[in-house]
């Protein structure tokens, strides 16, 4: 294993410093995401600059409550200028950020040079965090030891759990219908910068362990993955805190675990946790409840599997029709008859339903297979006739057929021509509240558009 | 042109500093000139780039694929030093970079159109999970061989005081392609950026021209960012083309005014850095920069804030005095038979009449009164007001636009009249005469009848 | 609906021009002089107008006469630049309460992660208070305004797979669960199926019984009469205004406005949904 260094007493610390910071940030990013300004904390991550600048000149210090104080005063002020420019100038609203936090950050960096002569204030510390180094500065609490990160993060944490907790209905509004929480008297305007202090809260107190990169990251990517799995705010919520707790854990692991496969040392966990995060999203973007490609393919997939098979019960049951209306004495014109008549059976063969059907003939014989299994068809001689079941069925399929055409005819004035494409189509969706409509839509008639019987409809079956 | 003033001020302060300035404002600085020439030229490619991005509505694009860029800097660098070669090559980084920075593209334009994400998830996805990448592969390299790496920091924060010849070509030769891609299609990115849906029924591919866009950023971003570093870059491709947006209307204006501030914001910047010790280039060029962004907010000729609150309040001004004079006029007319007649300026009004006539406050009507005073529009005399000479006149005018705007409004009411000011623009200005001499005609009609306002309904008692 | 009488102020005795003939009730919306202006291009102007309570009126004019405007005004969501708004005799911020909003249907995101409840419970946020959970019983009121609208089955489907005549009666439900006495609606009828149609003006007119009063911003010309009580013709200014028998006469209107407004505006929001789809 490529574990062998791992140390708990250290690598333990870093894990629950790296997942109280990756929720805590998830769970404002969701807020982030549907709010359309994803991108903010990467504009608050860089635009603390001078904030911590400033407490540095005040207090001379590096450490302590002023930098952080001033970090989130910075943070705030961004988010101001980035809201006003927008609001009374018009500036779009990426190019709003743009702006401020490059003329921040630079203006950072300035004042840094100006005092940093006599400091190690290292801007590639705020970039890429030291998570690494948490386990080493440590608070003594009721006798524990703890890294002065994991307290910290988990304050936050619990800040943001019960901002979202206590101001969930608010914050659904605002971010759904602005307009109407304004005109109810819930001010967007208060909800908006209570989030983005936060969002400056938590980005501040993630930095200096985290670095922000994967501030940033896992703002965006848990909740972007979320969206993918869910369709529910509170879904989303519990989906994103968790996918970034395992992006923060795999992080840390591959960090330690990856290089070694190509004979290198471990790399920074920050890093490889947004690329986690990454790997996390593909995932959730291939397999995803909602939005999930392979989801989305199956999906397509079953629906044509579903067409395929009602085509092929349609068939048989028009074949049998066929043979019973030739047939001198009609069992169903009495309806007394019982349907397993002898008379009726009339098999088809894969051939003959491919060539009819338009499929490949591998692809009747699956569907065919598929059909025995589910007892709706059975073999029957060289070909295949329908079950009871399977009969049920394909009476339904071809009631909500022939309930269309005469609709189309009848209601939207379609040309007889043209209603058998449209109705094929739509037999497959057509349930029976649905048919219910049709039938009360159209006249009592018995008969479809093209002099076909509209078969009745099938009772429930109760054994 | 500056010589005399120059050598006047020699006398007062310190003649070395002044040469310094001197020779910087002549570019005789080897060192200076390549730096200042260098940014000023990418300043003016990315402000034209960006003036297409910005007008997309993906201002942000520049900061995503820029930081996008930087795990094909640490792969490049990693199979370069694996393969035995160097892995500092510029040639070899540069490839990695702007592979990584089209693949990042790609990956926003996928991520957009796959799982309908919206742009600025995408951004933050592309930027943060690369850069996480890059951070990572930059951590391994430093493992492997400490201080080896170090040449790939700068490609962060940039080097832009120790530009060198190389570098000034290389951006001279990608600005210049860069500008020309631009101008060759310069109408189709901006058909994408007015109107993509108009754009694909005519045929162009939304991912060609998208492409194309992302190419040109990635292109701009790629030299940028190991001459002058990622925020600086990142700055050049939104604030002058945010900053133009506050002088024109047009694109064509829009494209040169971004470019020209690019080229002004570095050129200051750059000055003021080789002047002012212990200043790092980069982040003075975004300042000044972001100087010249605060300075076109104010005073940019089509939306500067400055300009913009004046018209507001000279417009309010405006709006307030019409109120006034055609209220008091509107009362006159019902005090007297035949308001052409000489002698109409002796009609007094009482306040309180006024008072109940429009829904203003006291103290308002008061200041209004005066200030109409004060303008020689009306007189007062005690609890009344009565319009001079020329405020008769004035509220003649006024009230007749007036009935003629609404009488067209009615008369017409199947078309919005938009984009009139209907306190400063006269109507015969705006509408064909024929039509004017038919509302004339309108009004007159309900002049004889009842009406000075048509729109209103009895009142109810 | 012509008058010699100027406009009367708030701090007369008078009221601004009425929109019906019963006076005994506090009138739910009452606007004087309104002016409102984007930079220095007036949207409204001098609008003035009075609703009679438990009515059912319609806001019609041309796209970009400022309807939406108007709303907007009245709700305190942008600034005027001139005149006074009363609701129910007092300022809106003391009557928010009794005000709901329709909002027009492109102003949310469909896409956005909730259930059609979820949706319709945001009409009871501000009941139920800062800080408070949504209880039982709010889910149970949503669940009866849904009924009402007559779409409860859907009541636990993502908002994204809904017809356009499921979203608006999403939103009117919302509605009907504030139980405002005055709703503002910003077109609930645009692009909705005849059957939707149908059920949101019964549904309008079971609340017009309850007495409450509905302004609602409507394009379709033919239907007003039809549908409505009185009628607010806007054009920046209001073209005519009263009680639909009087001002809304057909030969009266087809002559003035013909045909020539509703395809104007159905143009125009055709083109509207064209660019929305950029």
């Amino acid at each position: 294993m490529g574990l062998d260094g791992w140390i708990w007493a250290l690598d333990g610390w870093i894990l629950v410093a790296a997942v109280l910071c990756a929720v805590s940030c998830s769970l404002l990013g969701n807020f982030l995401v549907l709010r359309g300004t994803s991108m903010l904390g990467d504009a608050i991550s860089h635009a603390v600059l001078p904030g911590l600048a400033v407490a540095f000149w005040i207090s001379g210090s590096r450490s302590g409550t002023g930098m952080f104080v001033a970090a989130v005063a910075a943070a705030v002020v961004t988010v101001f200028l980035i809201e006003t420019l927008r609001r009374t100038a018009g500036v779009d609203r990426g190019a709003s950020m743009g702006v401020v936090f490059t003329a921040m950050f630079a203006l950072g960096i300035i004042m840094i040079v100006q005092v940093a002569d006599h400091v190690d204030l290292d801007p590639n510390c705020v970039l890429y965090g030291s998570i690494e180094l948490t386990p080493l500065d440590q608070w003594e609490i009721a006798g524990w030891l703890i890294p002065k990160a994991v307290v910290t993060l988990g304050i936050t944490l619990l800040l943001n759990g019960l901002f979202v907790a206590l101001f969930y209905k608010e914050l659904l509004l605002t971010t759904f219908d602005s307009d109407l929480a304004d005109s109810m008297g819930i001010s967007s305007q208060v909800i908006h910068y209570g989030l983005m202090t936060l969002v400056a809260i938590t980005a501040v107190a993630s930095f200096e362990s985290v670095g922000s990169v994967l501030v940033v990251a896992m703002m965006v990517v848990p909740p972007a993955s979320a969206l993918m799995m869910t369709d529910r705010l509170s879904g989303m919520l519990a989906w994103s805190a968790g996918l970034a707790a395992m992006a923060a854990v795999m992080g840390h692991g591959s960090a330690i675990v990856v290089p070694s496969w190509f004979g290198m040392g471990s790399t920074l966990t920050s890093g490889m946790m947004a690329v986690s995060a990454g790997g996390i999203l593909m995932v959730c973007g291939l397999v995803g409840g909602r939005r999930g490609l392979v989801t989305r393919w199956v999906r397509q997939r079953a629906f044509a599997a579903q067409v395929a098979a009602d085509d092929v019960l349609g068939f048989l049951f028009r074949l049998e029709e066929r043979a019973k209306s030739n047939a001198p004495t009609s069992a169903a014109t009495t309806g007394h008859e019982p349907s397993e008549s002898l008379t009726t059976k009339n098999p088809a063969t894969a051939v003959q339903l491919s060539t009819n059907l338009g499929q490949s003939l591998p692809q009747s014989m699956r569907v065919l297979s598929g059909l025995v299994r589910r007892g709706e068809v059975e073999p029957s001689g060289a070909g295949y006739c329908l079950t009871d079941a399977g009969r049920r069925r394909a009476q339904l399929l071809v009631r909500s057929h022939r309930l269309w055409e005469l609709y189309l005819v009848e209601q939207a004035q379609y040309e007889i021509d043209r209603i058998h494409e449209k109705a094929e189509a739509w037999e497959h969706v057509t349930d029976e509240s649905m048919r219910e409509s049709l039938d009360r839509a159209t006249s009592q008639t018995a008969l479809d558009p093209h002099g076909s019987q509209i078969p009745p409809e099938v009772e429930r079956h109760n054994p | 042109m500056i010589g005399p003033s120059v050598a006047w001020v020699a006398t007062e302060t310190s003649e070395a500093w002044l040469v310094a300035l001197w020779r910087l404002l002549t570019l005789a600085d080897y060192n200076s000139r390549v730096v200042i020439l260098g940014t000023a030229l990418l300043g003016c490619a990315a402000g034209v780039v960006g003036s297409f991005t910005l007008l997309r509505k993906r201002a942000l694009v520049g900061d995503a694929i820029s930081h996008a860029m930087l795990p094909g800097l640490g792969i490049a660098f990693l199979v370069a030093t694996l393969s035995g070669g160097d892995g500092r090559s510029l040639p070899i980084l540069l490839t990695g970079a702007t592979i990584s920075g089209l693949i990042g593209a790609a990956a926003i334009l996928g991520l957009r159109s796959t799982w309908r994400l919206s742009e600025d998830a995408a951004f933050g996805i592309v930027l943060s999970v690369f850069f996480g990448a890059g951070v990572a592969l930059l951590g391994v390299i430093q493992s492997l061989e400490a201080g080896h790496a170090a040449g790939l920091e700068g490609f962060i924060y940039g080097k832009t005081a120790s530009l060198s010849w190389t570098d000034l070509m290389s951006i001279v030769s990608a600005a210049a392609v860069a500008l020309l891609m631009c101008a060759m299609y310069f109408k189709e990115l901006a058909l994408l950026c007015f109107d993509q849906a108009y754009a694909e029924s005519q045929g162009y591919s939304k991912w060609w021209l998208d492409g194309l866009l992302m190419s040109l950023v990635v292109g701009v971003a790629i030299t940028g960012m190991q001459a002058v570093g990622l925020i600086l870059v990142i700055a050049l491709l939104i604030i002058p083309a945010a900053a133009a947006r506050f002088w024109t209307h047009r694109l064509s204006r829009q494209v040169v005014i971004s470019a020209g501030i690019g080229m002004a914001g570095c050129f200051g910047g750059g000055m003021a850095s080789a002047l002012l010790p212990n200043l790092p280039a980069g982040a003075v060029i975004i300042l000044a920069c972001a100087i010249l962004f605060l300075f076109s907010l104010m005073f940019g000729s089509s939306q500067g804030m400055v300009w913009r609150a004046i018209r507001r309040w000279q417009w309010q001004q405006i709006m307030l005095r019409q109120h006034l004079l055609r209220a008091v006029y509107e009362r006159a007319e019902t005090k007297i038979s035949a308001p052409e007649i000489a002698g109409e300026s002796e009609v007094r009004i009482d306040i309180a009449d006024l008072m109940i006539s429009r829904s203003w406050s006291k103290p308002l009507l008061e200041r209004l009164v005066d200030n109409a005073q004060r303008e020689g529009l009306v007189t007062r005399i005690g609890s009344q007001v009565a319009l001079s000479r020329s405020g008769w006149i004035q509220a003649k005018r006024l009230t007749h636009q007036h009935r003629l705007w609404e009488m067209y409004l009615i008369t017409h009411a199947d078309v919005a009249l938009q984009q009139v000011d209907r306190l400063a623009d006269d109507i015969e200005h705006v509408l064909e005469p024929s039509i004017i001499h038919e509302l004339e005609q309108l009004v007159q009609g309900r002049t004889v009848e009842v009406a000075k306002s048509p729109h209103q309904l009895p009142e109810p008692n | 609906m012509v008058s010699d009488r100027p406009a009367t102020s708030p701090h007369s005795a008078g009221n601004p021009p009425d929109l019906g003939a019963n006076r005994s009730l506090i009138s739910p919306l009452q606007v004087w002089d309104l002016t409102v202006a984007y930079q220095r291009t007036p949207v409204l102007w001098d609008v003035a107008f009075q609703v009679e309570p438990a009515s059912l009126v319609a806001v019609v004019g041309p796209n970009g006469a400022g309807k939406s405007t108007l709303l907007r005004a009245i709700l305190n969501l942008i600034p005027r630049a001139s005149g006074k708004i009363q609701i129910f005799g007092d300022e809106f911020s003391a009557q928010r309460r009794r005000v709901g909003y329709v909002p027009q249907r492109e102003s949310v995101d469909w896409d956005f992660p909730v259930s059609v409840l979820d949706v319709v419970t945001m009409g009871l946020y501000r009941e139920i208070g800062w800080l408070w959970p949504v209880r039982k019983q709010h889910r149970s009121r949503a669940m009866e305004a849904l009924n009402q609208v007559g779409i409860a089955d859907l009541a636990h489907r993502q908002i994204s797979h809904l017809s356009g005549g499921q979203q608006q009666r999403t939103f009117l439900a919302r509605a009907l669960a504030q139980n405002a006495d005055l709703y503002l609606m910003d077109e609930p009828l645009a692009a909705v199926d005849a059957a939707t149609e149908l059920a949101i003006i019964q549904q309008l007119r079971a609340m017009k019984q309850q007495g409450k009063t509905c302004v609602v911003i409507h394009h379709d010309l033919q239907t007003v009469p039809e549908y409505f009580d009185s009628v607010l013709l806007l054009n920046m200014r209001v073209v005519a205004s009263g009680p639909v028998a009087e001002v809304f006469t057909p030969e009266n209107l087809q002559k003035t406005y013909g045909g020539r407004l509703t395809l104007l505006d159905e143009v125009s929001s055709a083109m509207r949904r064209q660019e929305k789809l950029l």
